[in-house]
């Protein structure tokens, strides 16, 4: 039998959940008692069940446990160490019930294989799980051939985009230049995405990999890595594995004893979204203002400082490495034609699962959100899908069959985008959210294009108004004539995008805005200002809690008597409905 | 307040004349002085032979630098599309009235904290989130915040 081994998820987001503590736990037991490894991993996806810790190695097989207490830890271990089950949540179990054993059941890992698994700050864990073997067949092979292998798997730019990987590759193969770099791009920007930041914190051997085989393939010998600043967990996690794989020799001079040289640097971003368009990211590599520039020339024939370049997503480079293992025949076995291999995804909103998952291109979204995803969060029903962030739509109940591909999600109006995915209840206002993201990309626009700068602009003011019940029946009209002239006007993809979410919303739920505009009302009951707070008659039995709160003194009524509030003079802040033990009043 | 950019010199000798060298050198100065102020910015100008406009367009570009002295502590409150729809907004409110920040003032009268609003810190799970420093809090409620602040709270130093 194996080492008894106990391993702790400590990526940002058991870290932010407590995991620290239940680690120092384990590690004081660890130094006084001893009989057990201790190991640190990443995030294995459950982020709603974080901290979570892993035991192995014992006559129960392989158990995970999720919302662990610090204080009940080393009674866990202790029964673990004893063959009892401990008395505990336990989310995934080898022998054993575990509650969620079915979510990663209806997942497929390629990009996240070892997320969860291996130690990230140990070159010698990725090695031992075949870390480093496709780099070193790569080698063995023509340049040409890789770049045959990558475009023959048909994996597509995970950034958002879906442009052929291969394709990219051998264009900047074929471009002629003294110098070549390769880029890869982790400015993770969208809200509600979180898939960059886990592959790099979990896995980042795995994307440095991929990079130096794409560098070999297309003659590059120097590249970046372009990482938000946000995500210090992630840098320092890249910054350990250069450094570790400089020193074994599969980075710097003559890799491997190949005669090949690869350098390969970080450059920290500075807070701007629009950086993850691949122009703007080489203006800030170079120290610019990250202002996209016209394409042509791409990238591929003058890029960094002039020089040929190539640009792919974390999640592209973390394809390549499987891809050169276990063949391009492999890779197409999983997904769709047009769509091979995974796809990771970034649960969040009103989803029970939170988290990070990885599943095969062509599942429906409703198979996402109901067995991977664990179904809603409350008893609230579903009411939309959110894809690609502010350059994305929702996506309503209607088209939950829609399946899982670049060119099916492209039909309803939203986009894959890098892999957010916020499922919302009855409880969100389409409208407020289409501002948000209107806000979100008014702030982000760059400025260099009119129709971008001003236009998002004047579209979130119809929004802001719309929500504040100001709204006009011309103002629906406005909002598509100024989406379909910002598409038109704008340079980049940020621009080009930006009205996607208002036109998805006002594609699928254009009932909301109308009630907006002409009952003033709110459905969702979001919007503060278009908010009503009545007090129920039969329910209030006249205790004054409201009108003792109240900060604008609007509720009349005597002890023990019905209550009332005054339209007029209500600032509709919520106090009331707040303070109210007997749910007497009413919000709507 | 008078800076003292003597401090700046090995920063600014190690990436002389060095392509692309600008954002981290600005990353540098801010750490080291705080923020990034008009003289330090026309200080680093002369000493890098970069015009200041440059400079000025490069700092004023990015949300990561300050042009203004920031507080103690830096809480950032994350504007995630997960965080909005799980009530952002309210925890911001919480925080500015903990806080007594009244409209665009986002510094405390005692330059004690910092309130700055962040695209996404990638914990949607945990919506809504704030990060004090290098520490994350999430599911938070409103109510919750003055609780959390007292950890941080103005001590006078001796």
């Amino acid at each position: 039998m194996s080492e008894l081994t106990v391993k702790v998820g400590l990526a940002s987001c058991g870290v932010a959940a407590g995991a620290m503590e239940v680690f120092e736990t384990l590690e004081g037991h660890h130094k006084g008692a001893g009989g057990f490894r201790l190991g640190r991993t990443a995030c294995i996806g459950m982020c709603f069940e974080e901290p979570i810790v892993e035991f192995s190695g014992g006559a129960l097989g392989k158990i995970s446990l999720g919302k662990v207490d610090p204080a009940k830890v080393l009674e866990h271990l202790q029964d673990y160490q004893q063959g009892v089950l401990p008395k505990a949540n336990i989310i995934l179990a080898d022998q054993a019930e575990g509650s969620h054993n079915e979510l990663l059941a209806g997942q497929t890992r390629i990009v996240l294989r070892n997320c969860g698994v291996i130690d990230p700050k140990s070159i010698e864990d990725y090695e031992a799980h075949g870390g480093y073997t496709a780099l070193k067949k790569a080698l063995a092979m023509q340049p040409e051939e890789i770049v045959e292998e990558v475009k023959a798997s048909g994996l597509r730019g995970r950034g958002g985009a879906g442009f052929s990987t291969g394709l990219k590759w051998s264009f900047a193969q074929k471009a002629k230049g003294p110098k070549k770099y390769v880029v890869c791009n982790a400015d993770e920007g969208d809200p509600g995405a979180f898939m960059d930041r886990s592959t790099l914190e979990g896995d980042p051997h795995n994307v440095i990999e991929g990079m130096i085989i794409g560098a070999f393939a297309m003659g590059a010998d120097e590249g970046y890595i372009y990482c938000r600043a946000e995500y210090p967990m992630a840098i320092q996690h890249l910054m350990i594995a250069i450094e570790k794989a400089e020193a074994k020799g599969y980075l710097g001079k003559n890799i491997m004893g190949s005669g090949f040289n690869f350098a390969l640097h970080i450059k920290e971003g500075a807070g701007a979204f629009v950086c993850g368009e691949e122009t703007a990211l080489m203006q800030s590599i170079e120290g610019k203002r990250g202002m996209p520039t016209i394409r042509p020339p791409f990238p591929a024939e003058s890029g960094l400082w002039g020089c040929p370049t190539n640009i792919n997503n974390v999640e592209t480079w973390a394809n390549i490495t499987w891809i050169i293992n276990h063949g391009s025949s492999e890779f197409r076995k999983i997904g769709t034609e047009k769509s091979p291999g995974t796809k990771v995804f970034a649960l969040a909103g009103k989803i029970a699962g939170s988290g990070l998952i990885e599943v095969p291109m062509g599942i429906t979204l409703k198979d996402i959100i109901y067995k991977v995803g664990g179904g809603m969060k409350t008893d609230k029903p579903f009411k939309a899908v959110q894809m690609g962030g502010p350059s994305g739509g929702c996506i309503p109940a209607s088209l939950l069959d829609t399946i899982v591909d670049y060119d099916s999600i492209n039909a309803t109006g939203a986009i894959m985008g890098s892999g957010g995915m916020v499922v919302m209840d009855s409880g969100t206002c389409m409208v407020d959210v289409a501002r948000f993201f209107l806000n979100f990309t008014q702030n982000e626009s760059c400025g260099k294009c009119t129709f971008c700068r001003i236009g998002t602009r004047r579209m979130l003011e119809i929004l802001t108004r719309i929500t504040e019940g100001k709204g006009t029946p011309e103002d629906i009209g406005k909002l598509e004539d100024l989406a379909a002239n910002i598409i038109k006007g704008s340079l980049c993809g940020l621009g080009q995008t930006a009205p996607n979410p208002v036109l998805t919303t006002l594609r699928y739920f254009r009932e909301e805005y109308l009630a907006h505009i002409n009952e003033k009302r709110c459905p969702a009951g979001v919007c503060t200002s278009l908010l009503r707070y009545e007090v129920i008659p039969d329910k209030c039995v006249g205790c004054t809690a409201c009108a003792r709160k109240c900060p604008v003194s609007c509720i009349s009524g005597k002890v023990k008597e019905v209550h009332y509030i005054d339209q007029d003079k209500c600032i509709k802040c919520g106090a009331c409905y707040s303070a109210c033990k007997f749910d007497a009043i009413n919000k709507g | 307040m008078e800076q003292d950019f003597s401090l700046l010199e090995a920063s600014i000798e190690k990436y002389r004349g060095k392509p692309g060298i600008l954002i981290p050198l600005l990353q540098e100065v801010q750490e080291i002085l705080g923020y990034l102020s008009k003289d330090a910015m026309r200080y680093i100008a002369k000493r890098m032979e970069i015009p200041a406009a440059e400079i000025y367009g490069v700092a004023t570009f990015y949300s990561m630098f300050k042009l203004r002295p920031q507080g103690k502590h830096i809480i950032r409150i994350c504007k995630g599309t997960a965080c909005h729809v799980s009530d952002a907004d309210g925890i911001k409110e919480a925080l500015k009235n903990a806080l007594q920040l009244e409209g665009d003032q986002d510094t405390t009268v005692d330059m004690n904290f910092t309130l700055m609003e962040v695209a996404c810190l990638g914990c949607c799970s945990l919506a809504p989130v704030i990060m004090i420093d290098d520490t994350t809090y999430g599911k938070l409620s409103p109510d919750g915040i003055p609780k959390i602040l007292e950890r941080y709270a103005f001590v006078e130093e001796s």
